[in-house]
């Protein structure tokens, strides 16, 4: 026999769960205490419930499982809702379970009552409200199962107290099987549609495929590499989807977008075609809508129909998993007896761009050269040390776009980052989740100084679980990103950009929590000080690099405008 | 246009909040709701109605399929179907003006429901837009209120908005 509080454990663990991020209190006591009397899944106390979120993120991002966290209820409920809302837009798997207060209390304001269902509604994919202890491991059981398949999400389980009494005890049978209505998970897409796509992908002469972060849920980048070869078009990647198509390929025309390379967003501006892949017609891709694509024709290959024509209209809607949907695509591309259009034009005039305003990627060996730090030879600094094998973690900000710019993805999940959502505050407890589903490889979380001590309490968690991630600070003295749209579209009239004097001493900082801290002010220290940070293998090491507070993220696309209205530089523009 | 949708999800606490909380969330606009449950206690049913353009309209079929609660939706526009909408009025008037009023008005039903020194209760049933038009015909009186159900709706013919069997999933 089994409280609803160890059935609860137990069904975690009958799901393959042994590791969850938390943070105990008052409802959530029974489930705590199922958990000190087990050693099956192992509980980290974090030191915020939002990292909690964000670490079993991290984790899920990295590992592809579906991440874990607990809190309890109110204050515990509603730290944790910025980290729900960041999965949520990025559509990450995660399970978080939340304390209630007893049933019977539900709705008199009771000590630490929040209506979690509600507050979390319109950030999960879907949400349970546990009416009585036998159906727990049930509702575990449809919550992974919501949670991870189609397109993923957050999923809310709110436990009320008395659910888990140790006192009220019942048989723990976990389902074999679960029964939902109507809830279709999309497979293989019409096959019509399938030749279709095939068709306008051989006749095109000036095709593109914009990849995104679909491609990594569906584990689809190994069937994406083989359609893209065959097709030979130029592959670009979004923000989330850095990784899905190796970087170091020459097929790859960089990120796109708000931050994206010159010759992605010239090529998405001049294509005949669009290929879209998992990805959403983000308003940061896209820029305006009714500028978009307007030469092209679009296909879409997504799991959601709801993001068929949502933003852009496309003409083949491939509704299905991108992984089942890319392997119809290759076997239909390779029996196909049509000849595929001469590429050549089409790359000579990639080429051309890429030579014109493409990324500069050798920035370590930059010409007169002064002291002061650039923040892509940061970025660059880091790939050269870590051999561009590590998981970067980031926040959000200029240190990210550069990151996202200069740090050439090879594989996928290796990048880890708040798309949708933005959230400052994600690098740090994110890179706790990937350190423990990875303890051997290298885990460097690029932030700002700003984003860090959003989050930075976390440096205690690292030091009680001996967490010995990299944080790469691109310290620049204000909230960078923020500053440069002050720059750009409000005549330098800084707003509440600066800290003045009040930033902490990181490496003091640091090492109060038994950590290693490391301050860097000049170029010719940079590469030591990377070198070093990651050559002590069990210390967390807090790198503060003092970079150009001047320094913008371009290209950057002109607000309004179509993609190929860009700012290349403080000087120059497309338009 | 006003199109109309009919919804069918399961009865659970919640799931009404997330379809109506979808609306709000996603800036859509309902002009009529109805909901109530079903010969099957485990589902109910609902109705609205929405004037949003049928883009718009097609994101919000697709976006209400994707909610877990919901099990199945139809756009009763796209489809043959007959609709009926009821609506409760009171007003001072007498009882012989409103039996004319009603009995002139050929594509509506109702009766007179309750006659209070003046203050008349009648019902009326019909298509909304000839309920529209009574309730304008009728603007010199002084109401009291009025209530109305929203559409209610069904496609003719041998078709259903049922469930999909069960989907099991199993584990191995
Ligand atoms: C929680 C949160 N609050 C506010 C913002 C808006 N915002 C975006 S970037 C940015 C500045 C970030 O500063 P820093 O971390 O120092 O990074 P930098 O841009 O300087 O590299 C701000 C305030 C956000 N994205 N997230
Ligand atoms: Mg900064």
């Amino acid at each position: 026999m089994t409280s609803g509080g160890e059935a609860l454990i137990k069904a975690l663990s009958d799901e393959k769960i042994d590791i969850i991020f938390g943070y105990p209190g008052g409802a959530a006591l029974h489930i705590y205490d199922a958990i000190y009397q087990q050693d099956r899944v192992q509980h980290i106390l974090v030191r915020h419930e939002q990292a909690a979120v964000h670490a079993a993120d991290g984790f899920a991002r990295a590992t592809g499982k579906t991440g874990v966290a607990l809190v309890t209820s109110g204050p515990g409920a509603t730290n944790a809702i910025t980290g729900i809302a960041t999965a949520y837009m990025d559509s990450i798997p995660l399970v978080v379970i939340s304390g209630q207060v007893a049933s019977h209390l539900i709705g008199t304001d009771a000590f630490q009552e929040t209506d979690m269902i509600g507050i979390s509604r319109p950030i999960v994919k879907h949400s349970f409200l546990v009416q009585s202890a036998e159906e727990i491991p049930a509702i575990v059981k449809k919550a992974f199962h919501i949670a991870s398949s189609g397109r993923p999400g957050p999923v809310v389980i709110d436990v009320p107290k008395d659910m888990t009494d140790p006192k009220v005890k019942f048989d723990y049978k976990f389902p074999k099987d679960l029964y939902l209505r109507s809830y279709p998970i999309l497979g293989e897409a019409d096959p019509l549609q399938v030749s279709e796509a095939v068709k306008m992908l051989k006749a095109a002469k000036k095709p593109v495929i914009y990849a995104g972060g679909g491609v990594i849920q569906s584990d689809a980048s190994e069937e994406l590499v083989n359609l893209s070869k065959m097709a030979g078009a130029p592959v670009t990647n979004t923000l989330m989807g850095l990784g899905a198509f190796p970087a170091t390929d020459n097929q790859f025309i960089g990120m796109l977008g708000m931050h994206g390379t010159y010759e992605a967003n010239m090529v998405m501006s001049e294509a005949d075609l669009i290929f879209n892949v998992g990805a959403r017609f983000d308003d940061r891709i896209t820029n305006n809508p009714k500028k978009f694509g307007l030469e092209a024709k679009k296909i879409h290959i997504d799991s959601d129909p709801s993001s068929i024509d949502k933003i852009i209209n496309v003409d083949v809607a491939l509704n299905g998993d991108a992984k089942l949907v890319l392997a119809q695509l290759c076997k239909e591309f390779k029996n196909s007896s049509i000849e595929n259009a001469d590429l050549n034009p089409w790359w000579d005039q990639v080429e051309e761009w890429r030579q014109k305003h493409g990324l500069n990627h050798d920035m370590l060996n930059l010409e007169n050269q002064q002291d002061i730090i650039l923040p892509q030879q940061v970025i660059q600094s880091l790939y050269k040390v870590t051999k561009g094998k590590a998981f970067i973690t980031s926040d959000v900000g200029q240190h990210q776009m550069f990151a996202a710019q200069y740090y050439k993805f090879d594989k996928p999940r290796k990048w880890i980052n708040s798309g949708g959502l933005g959230t400052m505050g994600f690098g740090l407890p994110s890179a706790m989740g990937v350190k423990f589903a990875f303890p051997d490889e290298d885990v460097a979380c690029v932030t700002g100084e700003g984003s860090i001590q959003m989050c930075i309490q976390e440096l205690s968690t690292c030091s009680q679980y001996c967490l010995p991630v990299k944080i790469i600070n691109l310290n620049n003295r204000a909230l960078g990103m923020v500053k440069q749209w002050q720059d750009m579209q409000y005549g330098g009239r800084y707003s509440s950009i600066s800290y003045e004097d009040s930033l902490p001493d990181f490496v003091k900082l640091a090492e109060s929590f038994g950590h290693v801290g490391l301050k860097v002010e000049k170029f010719s220290d940079l590469n030591d000080a990377m070198e070093e940070a990651f050559s002590l293998k069990d210390k967390l090491v807090f790198l503060d690099v003092l970079i150009d507070p001047d320094e913008h993220v371009y290209p950057m696309l002109e607000a309004g405008g179509s993609m190929s209205e860009m700012r290349i530089s403080k000087k120059d523009k497309t338009f | 246009m006003l199109s109309h949708i009919a919804i069918l999800m399961e009865n659970q606490p919640g799931a009404l909040s997330r379809v109506v909380g979808l609306f709000s969330q996603r800036g859509y606009n309902i002009d009529s709701l109805s909901v109530a449950p079903t010969q099957d206690p485990t589902l109910s049913r609902l109705t609205m109605t929405t004037s949003e353009n049928p883009k718009i309209v097609n994101q919000i079929l697709r976006q209400l399929y994707k909610l877990v609660d919901v099990v199945m939706v139809q756009n009763l526009s796209d489809a043959e179907a007959y609709s009926i909408e009821l609506a409760i009025i009171k007003l001072v008037s007498s009882r012989e003006k409103i039996e004319k009023i009603i009995s002139q008005a050929k594509e509506l039903e109702g009766k007179i429901l309750d006659d209070k020194d003046g203050h008349i209760m009648f019902e009326i049933w019909g298509d909304s837009a000839d309920i529209d038009a009574l309730l304008a015909s009728l603007k010199e009186e002084k109401f009291i209120e009025v209530t109305r159900s929203g559409l209610l709706g069904m496609t003719k013919g041998n078709v259903a908005l049922k469930t999909n069997d069960q989907t099991k999933i199993s584990y191995d």
